[in-house]
């Protein structure tokens, strides 16, 4: 074992140079080209930052679309899932009690038409997207306290869906915060 | 739904496309002379190789049988852990912490060190608040290019060893290793790095930004140096993210694009390596046959896993609600059902751990099949230790299918018996044993000491009661003893009993199972090399890969089936 | 002991034996070395102290007193179904030699006592039992030689079918590779003198009968990997079921003591590791049945991996000796006065290939009058010598059949010689004569073609070739196309030239030869090959065939032989057969094949039992796990009755298969592999199936 500290030692040094501190600089070297310059990109309206374009963030009034439940609030310091299992009671009573809470809210919509990722925590805490679906089922609510026509609204969301990539992978979603801003510029 | 479908199988498509010529360059770069040019791609790294090893002080020419290979192996892990466990201690006080954290209490930096030292990355702490950009990259992030890079040079020893003209040397530790790292591990991480990056990863050293958002709620987001450590994490099945939520996290994983490249990460080089495996001591038959055996009992526990995904919670869909993307607790928009539990097995299978969704809130089908998976562990595995585990499997399966044949066993012209036997049967036992004891000590003391005066008293450790919380236990163990590292994140895991016991058995489990299978190839290599004849039993068909398979099933999977009854199967059966 | 078919598998004297030992075996002491047995007795003492205490105190929480006691008896029985398996291969392979020892047992023996170096003529006579080595004894016909040993003075016909069972008398003599008697075999005629070469007790009978015996048993290599290996399975289990007590209690599930130990028995490999023992006796008393003696299990078993088999050209590839097949007279030489001139060379030939001319000459083919008339009375017998190179009869003129005189001036004598062609040559050419060109190419045609040549002069003129022709054995090409598809290489040793050799090898269907071999080319041969990784097996029987015998990883002494051979080798053949290696060979792989594939079976049962036990533990406080009970069985109690009733009684099923041996078939390793798989995997995935179903459905019956 002897004959094995120094080299080791020496190994463990040059190996932090190289890849503690080379590798994450020449990373982050460039990073700078990248949209946000690697640190984020941000969203901008009348020149103050509202958030982050990837971190979702809490919309609980009824006049936006709101984001889907948080098991961290949308405190982005942080992050973090309900972690419930499937079948446990108290989870599902808070499901039941998001259920009731959105029916009350969107008069007129039927239960079974709720998608569940509305009445679900995300992993993260900080979905920024809901499904075109998800978002549609808003309309009737938003346009009522808006005051702007449904089709208007589907037609915003139509524009802010996001499809597959390349039109072939993965799902289809709204971003929630810029579908909001868009709507508030609506006005 | 389609769409999500087609990710899925884009995702395997791709890795295999991939891993078939990145097999053929690794078999390449480890036979290249260690002084010379190996004609590989990347020759022009040489030099930065030979100031490594001036500097490093290592004679890459240097032979060295398995035991002096596994002395330099065990030396500078020690000196890791050492290194790491001290850092993490005192990180509070040390400079690159905008965000001011505090340091780490003495349990939970044993249970770091040891856990990133192992390749495992169990994370008991939450990385936007429990580590500084100093410990996320000195630590954290070196640790996972080093102990990804150990356990590729610890398989390269045993493919020695399968070598026809091999007696006794094994090559050297150090030139494995290093090659590893710089001819494999860090192009293909810059390559990954920059492309999340380009998606909207951060990469900078900016601190914790505060925004005011535009429902006036202020609250901080968290960034960091984060898109070249995501990258490692990914390739070197270390799977310890940046964010605490690992690849959920919206700046951890972008887009679909993102969670593409990241997944195919986790099992690209684990795949390669069997390829490599083929190229290397020339039996691309045999390479072909444990990668039909991996690939079909990957499947097996991929298809339920993302039946049950899409088909939803029976739970929820009681409450009369619909699922049309599946179940969607714990689960991100932007990735879909199909894509988290095609990650969910990629992870078990291969000792990553990062997640894209939360395992604990899937259904109880996805976690009996990833508990699965890391109780087999063998299903494209680790990079390099996967192997390694497989390795164990297959003299197993060779002794047992020699027999059937007449023939004392014999595996690639080298007689098994004994003491070979012996070893494989220690390693065969080891994982079960990990699991099911830590489980049965953690459920005794919860059971008959819930109300202990710890820090975390035993009755609230579980974030589900009845089999699920069951399953947390299960679970946590089971990651700790694969070194897989992904958690059912509800267990209330940061305190002294789970920072101490996970962190015995994550030592346990990860050096025994690479020592084993050095310490059986050691002992074959030495044996004498009797050349195939038509008695000899071949082992790359596939009836000899079903033999293997069926020793899988029977010694790995089935040991855990009272085990898995009373969690997930219990929990599947009453949700239904 | 004549060589007889396989008796019934269960003879009423063996069984009773083997159950009385079945009882014996039930000592912790001797049951520990089968590890995964002695945990099943461990199990059962616990369950007797449960049931014990059940009955004292009435507390119910374990189960009913009945059913508890219905489980101990099970469990126990299981143990004596395992030692049972162990003590009736004992009883068979003990019977077998002892019914071979007995033939040898207290045989008076003349012993000569020596006087410091000087052997007196006195005999002593004094039971076998005391005879030592370096004793000699003296041996006159009619009697029974008392014990192993070589001859070192005189010539005697013995018969040895009290061993071999073969009737025909063989002869023994002092000096030579055929010096070596055994004990209990009866001398015919003439006397001999015998060095006893063995201690008492020590003989190769002896040795055979201690390693059938338990107690000088040494496990083989692959036997010890396999126990280490069942071992490795019995842990995982002992680890499971401790386990799961705790789990239960997280999941307020209470599990019986009476189940968790029935569901641990029933895991862990109790089919194989019942039989396993009794495999490998079995394996010894089938190498014992084929009258092969062998050293150790371990010899028996490096014979199933055997890569290359050295055999002796002449009785194992070729009938004894060569055949005469043609006579080819000389260019106008008469074929009747040919044919008859070779007759009367070899009518006092003693040789095979004398007697086969002669016999080929009566035959028939040549005129029945040629042989009828012929006499050699007052003839002189010319016998081989080496520098004569050849062999005949002088004849007076006068009797020569029909007054004809020949050829020569001497017509006193009529001179008849055969030989090798050089010799023949010499002789004729001396003598003034030519030696026809037609003969000659005659001659090399038959050497091209595998045979001898051997040309007849009468009085320095030749008059003609006779081919022989080694006879090859009927059906020995098929045992050769047997071992190649064994992935056994047959190497044939002759002492023939390398052209004949080259024939020979290409008709028998051997893969490479030895010819015109020396004792130390066989040597060199088996170090090449062994160098290269092969083992390799050899017969012999001769003193300079011991160091090859040693060297060969399976050596293979004939009976007949020196004793030097036989202390060299690891295998003693008491037929004398030099085809037994081919059985020797299987009777290896069958050993190593019935290991394999009933550690499959065992293994592959744990499927069904783990569906059998494993919600009867839970269903009671998880009743939606009754998803899990598969086969729909009755209550938890009667499907872990079944189960622990289907684990063991399928120990006493297998017996018969554990003592005949899984038939090997040369079909390919592969071919083997899936074969064995799928009626020993498969089946023993299915049986259980249905074995615990039916066993469920008859005590739903009482219960």
């Amino acid at each position: 074992m002897k004959t094995h500290i120094g080299p080791a030692i020496r190994l463990t040094v040059v190996l932090l140079v190289l890849l503690s501190v080379i590798y994450p600089l020449v990373v982050a070297g460039i990073a700078t080209f990248a949209p946000g310059g690697g640190k984020g990109e941000t969203i901008t309206v009348n020149g103050r930052v509202v958030g982050y374009k990837r971190v979702g963030q809490a919309f609980t009034e009824d006049r936006y679309f709101n984001s889907r439940p948080s098991a961290v609030d949308y405190n982005a310091a942080g992050s973090g899932g309900s972690n419930k299992g499937p079948s446990n009671a108290n989870y599902l009573k808070t499901v039941q009690a998001r259920i009731d809470t959105f029916l009350a809210h969107n008069p007129g919509v039927r239960k079974e038409d709720i998608p569940s990722e509305l009445v679900t925590a995300s992993g993260s805490g900080l979905d920024p997207d809901l499904s075109p679906a998800g978002a549609k089922i808003q309309i009737a609510r938003i346009a009522k306290i808006r005051g702007i026509s449904a089709d208007r609204l589907n037609q915003l969301v139509d524009e802010h869906t996001e499809g597959p990539l390349l039109g072939l992978f993965g799902p289809s979603k709204v971003n929630v915060l810029q579908v909001n801003v868009a709507l508030d510029a609506l006005k | 739904m389609f769409t999500d479908g087609m990710g899925v199988i884009a995702m395997y498509a791709l890795t295999v496309l991939l891993a078939i010529p990145l097999g053929k360059y690794i078999a390449k770069v480890y036979q290249g002379n260690p002084s010379r040019n190996a004609g590989s791609a990347l020759d022009f790294i040489a030099p930065l190789e030979r100031l490594i090893y001036r500097l490093g002080g290592v004679d890459p020419n240097r032979q060295m049988n398995w035991k002096e290979n596994l002395v330099a192996l065990v030396t500078i892990n020690l000196l890791w852990f050492i290194y790491a466990f001290f850092m993490l201690l005192f990180q509070g006080s040390l400079p690159l912490n905008p965000d001011g954290n505090p340091s780490q209490t003495p349990d939970l930096a044993f249970n770091t060190a040891i856990s990133f030292l192992v390749n495992c990355n169990l994370q008991h702490y939450s990385g936007e608040s429990g580590l500084t950009y100093l410990t996320q990259t000195a630590v954290i992030m070196f640790l996972q290019f080093v102990t990804a890079a150990t356990g590729m040079a610890a398989m390269v020893l045993v493919f020695n060893a399968l070598r026809t003209e091999v007696a006794d040397k094994l090559g050297n530790f150090y030139v494995y290793f290093v090659k590893s790292i710089t001819r494999i591990l860090l192009p293909l991480s810059l390559v990954v790095a920059l492309i999340l990056a380009f998606n909207g990863t951060p990469a900078s050293y900016d601190g914790k930004d505060t925004i005011v958002t535009l429902q006036v709620d202020t609250v901080g987001v968290s960034r960091g140096p984060a898109a070249g450590m995501i990258a490692i994490k990914q390739l070197g099945t270390n799977g310890g993210g940046w964010f605490g939520v690992n690849s959920a996290h919206p700046l951890e994983n972008p887009n679909y694009l993102t969670n593409m490249v990241e997944d195919i990460s986790i099992i690209l080089i684990p795949i390669a390596l069997v390829f490599a495996l083929g190229h290397y001591i020339n039996r691309r038959r045999l390479a072909l046959v444990i990668y039909g055996v991996m690939t079909v009992g990957f499947m097996l526990l991929f298809f339920p896993s993302l039946f049950a995904e899409i088909s939803g919670n029976p739970a929820i869909a009681n409450l009369g609600v619909a699922q049309p993307l599946g179940s969607m607790e714990g689960k991100e928009i932007r990735l879909g059902a199909a894509a988290s539990a095609y990650w969910g097995i990629t992870t078990t299978a291969t000792s990553n751990g990062s997640v894209n969704a939360m395992h604990d809130s899937m259904t109880p089908i996805s976690g009996a099949m990833q508990m699965l998976d890391m109780m087999i562990n063998a299903f494209y595995g680790g990079v390099g230790v996967g192997f390694l585990n497989f390795f164990v499997f297959l003299i197993v399966a060779v002794f047992i299918s020699g027999l059937m044949v007449g023939r004392t066993p014999e595996f690639l012209g080298r007689k098994v018996e004994a003491r070979e036997m012996k070893i494989a049967s220690l390693i065969a036992i080891l994982h079960p044993f990990l699991i099911l004891v830590s489980t049965a000590i953690s459920s005794y003391t919860l059971v008959n000491m819930p109300d202990a005066d710890w820090a975390v008293k035993p009755g609230n450790w579980l974030n589900n009661d009845t089999f699920h919380g069951f399953s947390e236990m299960l679970y946590e163990y089971t990651s700790s003893a694969a070194n897989n590292g992904s958690g059912f994140e509800g267990l209330g895991d940061n305190n002294f009993f789970w920072n101490f016991t996970c962190g015995l058995v994550l030592i346990l489990g990860r050096y025994l199972p690479i020592v084993g299978p050095v310490a059986i190839a050691g002992l074959l290599a030495q044996k004498k090399y009797v050349p195939e004849s038509s008695g000899t039993l071949p082992t790359d068909t596939g009836t000899f890969g079903l033999v293997t398979f069926a020793v899988i099933f029977i010694i790995a999977a089935l040991s855990f089936f009272p085990a898995l009854a009373l969690g997930p199967l219990a929990e599947y059966f009453s949700l239904r | 002991m004549a060589k007889q078919s396989s008796p019934s598998l269960f003879q009423r004297e063996l069984v009773g034996t083997a159950i009385r030992e079945s009882f014996v075996k039930l000592n912790p002491a001797v049951l520990i070395r089968n590890p995964v047995m002695f945990t099943v007795e461990i199990g059962t003492v616990i369950m007797l102290l449960v049931t014990i205490y059940i009955a004292l105190s009435g507390d119910t929480s374990q189960g009913s007193l009945g059913y508890n006691i219905i489980i101990t008896l099970i469990l126990f029985i299981t143990i004596l179904f395992a030692n049972f398996a162990e003590a009736i291969a004992e009883a068979r392979g003990k019977a077998q030699a002892e019914s071979l020892r007995k033939t040898r047992e207290e045989t008076p023996a003349k012993v000569i006592r020596t006087l410091g170096r000087m052997k007196l003529d006195e005999v002593e006579i004094i039971p076998s039992s005391q005879l030592q080595k370096g004793d000699v004894f003296l041996c006159e016909t009619g009697d029974i030689i008392p014990s192993d040993g070589e001859i070192i003075e005189g010539l005697a016909t013995i018969d040895e079918s009290a061993i071999t069972g073969e009737s025909a008398p063989v002869i023994r003599e002092a000096g030579g590779d055929r010096s070596s008697v055994t004990g209990g075999t009866k001398v015919l005629s003439d006397r001999i003198k015998v060095l006893v070469t063995t201690q008492p007790g020590e003989s190769f009978l002896d040795k055979m009968i201690a390693l059938v015996e338990g107690a000088s048993r040494q496990k083989t290599p692959n036997e010890i990997a396999l126990t280490i290996l069942l071992a490795g399975f019995t842990l995982i289990f002992v680890i499971v079921c401790v386990t799961l007590q705790p789990f239960a209690e997280y999941a307020n599930t209470p599990i019986t003591i009476a189940a968790l130990i029935s569901l641990f028995v029933c895991l862990i490999p109790t089919t194989i590791g019942g039989l396993l023992s009794a495999i490998g006796i079995a394996g010894m008393d089938r190498a014992l049945r084929a009258n092969v003696i062998a050293k150790s299990g371990r010899a028996v078993e490096t014979a199933g991996d055997i890569d290359t088999l050295l055999l002796d050209k002449t009785g194992t590839i070729t009938i004894g000796n060569r055949k005469a097949t043609h006579f080819y007279p000389a260019p106008g030489i008469n074929q009747t006065d040919m044919v008859r001139a070779s007759a009367l060379s070899s009518l006092a030939d003693e040789t095979p290939e004398g007697k086969s001319i002669v016999e080929l000459a009566r035959s028939g083919d040549f005129g029945t009058d040629v042989t009828r008339s012929l006499s050699i009375e007052g003839a002189t017998l010319i016998k081989f010598t080496a520098e004569t190179r050849s062999s005949g009869i002088d004849l007076p003129a006068r009797l020569n059949g029909n007054g004809r005189a020949t050829a020569g001036q001497n017509t006193d004598v009529i001179r008849i010689r055969k030989g090798a062609v050089d010799s023949i040559r010499v002789m004729v050419e001396r003598a003034g004569n030519v030696f026809p060109a037609e003969t000659d190419k005659k001659a090399k045609e038959i050497a091209a073609n595998g045979g001898t040549p051997l040309v007849v002069a009468e009085n320095d003129v030749v008059k003609g070739v006779v081919e022989l022709q080694d006879i090859i054995k009927p059906g020995i090409q098929e045992r050769f196309q047997r071992l190649r598809r064994m992935g056994v290489k047959t190497v044939m040793v002759t002492g023939d030239n390398p052209l004949t050799a080259k024939f020979i090898a290409e008709k028998a269907g051997v893969d490479d030869f030895i010819a015109e071999a020396k004792p130390e080319d066989k040597m060199n041969y088996i170090r090449h090959e062994q160098t290269g990784g092969k083992l390799v097996a050899m017969m012999g029987d001769g003193t300079n065939d011991a160091p090859a015998l040693a060297q060969a990883d399976v050596g293979v002494a004939m009976n007949s032989g020196t004793q030097a051979a036989k202390e060299a080798g690891n295998m003693v053949d008491l037929d004398n057969d030099p085809t037994k290696l081919i059985e020797v060979v299987e009777i290896g792989k069958q050993l190593l094949i019935t290991r394999g594939t009933l550690t499959t079976f065992s293994i592959a049962n744990d499927v069904a039992k783990y569906f059998a036990i494993v919600p009867a533990l839970f269903i009671s406080s998880i009743p939606a796990l009754q998803s899990l009970n598969i086969m729909r069985l009755n209550s938890p109690e009667s499907a872990i009755l079944s189960a622990v009733i289907f684990n063991a009684i399928i120990i006493p099923m297998l017996i018969p298969l554990a003592l005949r041996g899984v038939e090997y078939k040369p079909i390919g390793a592969s071919a083997l592999l899936r074969r064995n798989l799928f009626i020993y995997g498969l089946g023993g995935l299915i049986a259980p199936f249905i074995g615990i179903k039916l066993l469920d459905l008859v005590i739903g019956v009482f219960i």
